[in-house]
């Protein structure tokens, strides 16, 4: 099961000038097996929904829920929020020096499963999600995101989803910046993912190119810090040919 | 690591290089007075511990054991001699009182030599006042590993050359590994000849104050530098390095990269990285950076680099330097993927340091450092004290 409930969840960004409102009362109900696109313009919140629920330190949820399969996620620590099923692949993975993409995942897998993976398969598994992705399996030895390409990065993310095998996956802008080939590649992964069918998937994008390759069961509009119209897949064609001007319009009237 | 600074490359127009950052050299201690503190070079020492470095004397000899492979021979030499075979006199009291050493330690290293074993020299000290001056040759082509540790309770003045010749290939590698109540100052000068590669490592990884002015000068166009270091501070501690690398030849590189972990209260570290670009040096490349770890309240890191640039007919220059606590993002990153803060503490940790040691190549050197690192981390509160990333050493 991989049931998410979100219940008028307002939250608050971090600014040099004090807390700023970002999310102004978001309802979401994600059921297991179901992949939800979220799609607005830049700035409309989109990444703070998913950093506000991964728990973001810059980011402060000031009222409402997030439950994933019944437990309440607001007020659990980041890793804690990862042990109860959720992942959220970032818009912009972050490099760290000197720690191999192997051995980040085995410690993350030792956390998560409380045991250590086998010695004997883990290059094997590591190694496998990495050819499915299309990547070298020399990746393995290198340091976390350092000096890998855009694509790669986010090519990346989706080697950790395919390895950690979470319930949940909000997906930040996977597909941005990646040329029509990695998209393809990156949307390969995710359906893997969602095919197993008791997973879910938030997807989070800025354009419709990546849902020629995946198809959601749910589309919404999100505008200033809300969600302000659901459909299903037409939703996103509509989107494709006409912007998200309408809505933007809609809001500030 | 929370802040970044970077800055524009300074442009300093003079012709000839004068600079109140690097005073007139010379073997004659009466020509450097006794450092009050204000100095510009001195003015984030505590001039009051080295003192007893720049004393008159007398200054015993410090014991020195060397492990010399084929092609590799050593002599001991005068003061008079050691004068002659120098391309760096000293530059303050310190190195000044090493250069009075009664005995300098001369190793050449055979031109196209190539001995598959290192050059391992060993100095301990016994908590007598010494002083100790090394030259080490290296011929043209050669291919060597030089290695020199430091041990015991010093309080010691040195002064080490380190002479390459063109084509060769050097790693250096120092660590300082002094036992507690250790004080150590001096003056450490490479010269890369023509096309000659240079990797030296510095690392000051034990107890005691210890205070390093680093020198490095090209002796034709070509040369390239991978300067790295290491230093782990504990409380009350003071560790200096200083660094100048002198492009005086065109088509030159310097890589620097200085990375340090502090704790405790009164731990303190300075790092002064300069990079001085003649005239003459044309199409040359240099990146310094430095980044301190501070790994609880009450400690200091001093971090200057500088540029001083009198060409603009160059590759590159840059610098960069950062201080600070844990990275917010990067706890973030792997938080995320359900590892608890105090392991995702200890990942970035091993990582930042690891990435240096590795590179080493020596694993004796290795894991003595991996090993100095586990006890700098052993009394963090928040930081895990499993290792995460060890095997990946001994692999």
């Amino acid at each position: 099961m991989a049931e998410l409930v979100i219940n008028d969840l307002h939250v608050d960004v971090e600014t040099e000038s004090g807390p700023k409102p970002i999310l102004h009362g978001v309802n979401l109900t994600i059921n297991s097996g179901e992949i939800h696109a979220i799609m607005g313009p830049n700035g409309s919140g989109k990444s703070t929904l998913a950093y506000a629920l991964a728990g973001h330190p810059k980011y402060t949820i000031t009222s409402g829920s997030a439950q994933l399969d019944g437990v309440e996620l607001t007020g659990l620590s980041v890793d804690d929020r990862a042990k109860a099923g959720l992942f959220m692949a970032m818009q912009y993975p972050v490099e760290v020096p000197g720690v191999s993409t192997s051995n980040f995942l085995r410690t993350a897998k030792t956390a998560l499963d409380g045991q250590a993976p086998k010695v004997r398969t883990w290059p094997k598994i590591v190694t496998g999600a990495l050819q499915r992705l299309e990547m070298d399996p020399s990746f393995a030895a290198r340091s976390i995101n350092e000096g890998f390409s855009g694509g790669e990065k986010k090519r990346g993310e989706i080697v950790q989803l395919d390895v950690l095998n979470p319930k949940f996956a909000i997906l930040d802008e996977i597909d941005s910046g990646l040329d029509i080939d990695a998209v393809r590649i990156v949307a390969g992964g995710i359906n893997r993912y969602a095919d197993q069918g008791d997973r879910s998937v938030l997807l989070i994008t800025h354009y419709t190119r990546i849902l020629q390759y995946i198809k959601p069961s749910h589309v919404h509009v999100f505008v200033n810090g809300r969600i302000v119209e659901s459909g299903g897949k037409e939703l996103a064609d509509e989107l494709e040919v006409s912007g998200y001007d309408k809505y933007a319009k809609a809001v500030r009237v | 690591m929370s802040t970044i600074t970077r800055e524009q490359p300074r442009v300093s127009a003079s012709e000839a290089f004068t600079s109140h950052l690097h005073p007139t050299p010379s073997w004659q201690s009466a020509d450097h007075s006794m450092p009050t503190g204000r100095e510009e070079t001195w003015r984030f020492t505590p001039v009051k511990r080295f003192k007893p470095l720049m004393a008159e004397g007398p200054f015993g000899q410090i014991n020195t054991i060397t492990e010399l492979p084929e092609g590799v021979t050593s002599r001991i030499v005068d003061a008079a001699t050691a004068k002659e075979l120098s391309f760096d006199p000293p530059v303050d009291l310190v190195a000044a009182r090493a250069g009075e050493a009664a005995q300098t330690l001369v190793v050449e290293v055979a031109p196209e030599a190539a001995p598959g074993t290192p050059v391992v020299i060993t100095t301990e000290g016994s908590d007598e006042l010494a002083s100790s001056q090394m030259i080490i040759r290296v011929g043209q082509q050669a291919d060597v590993v030089i290695v020199l540790r430091r041990t015991g309770v010093a309080k010691l003045a040195s002064k080490v050359e380190v002479q390459v010749a063109e084509g060769a290939r050097v790693d250096i590698v120092t660590v300082q590994d002094w036992t507690a109540g250790s004080v150590h100052g001096g003056q450490y000068s490479v010269q890369i000849g023509r096309d000659a590669k240079v990797r030296s490592f510095q690392a000051t990884i034990g107890l005691g104050d210890t205070r390093l002015v680093e020198r490095i000068e090209y002796a034709g166009p070509g040369g390239e530098l991978d300067q790295l270091g290491v230093y782990f501070v504990q409380a009350q501690q003071h560790v200096e390095h200083r660094l100048l690398v002198d492009h005086n030849y065109p088509h030159t590189v310097s890589h620097v990269d200085y990375r340090g972990a502090l704790q405790g209260k009164g731990a303190h570290s300075v790092w002064i990285g300069d990079a001085l670009i003649r005239k003459t040096a044309v199409d040359i490349n240099t990146y310094e950076t430095n980044k301190n770890l501070m790994l609880t309240e009450g400690c200091q890191a001093d971090s200057v680099p500088n540029l001083e640039i009198e060409t603009g007919e160059i590759r590159g220059a840059g610098h960069s330097s950062s201080t600070g606590r844990f990275d917010e993002n990067q706890l973030f990153y792997l938080r995320s993927r359900g590892i608890p803060e105090d392991q995702a503490r200890r990942l970035i940790v091993e990582g930042f340091f690891l990435d240096i040691i590795r590179r080493i190549g020596l694993p004796e050197i290795e894991s003595r450092l991996v090993e100095a690192l586990n006890v700098q981390l052993a009394s963090i509160d928040d930081v895990s004290h499993d290792s995460l990333l060890g095997e990946d050493v001994e692999a």
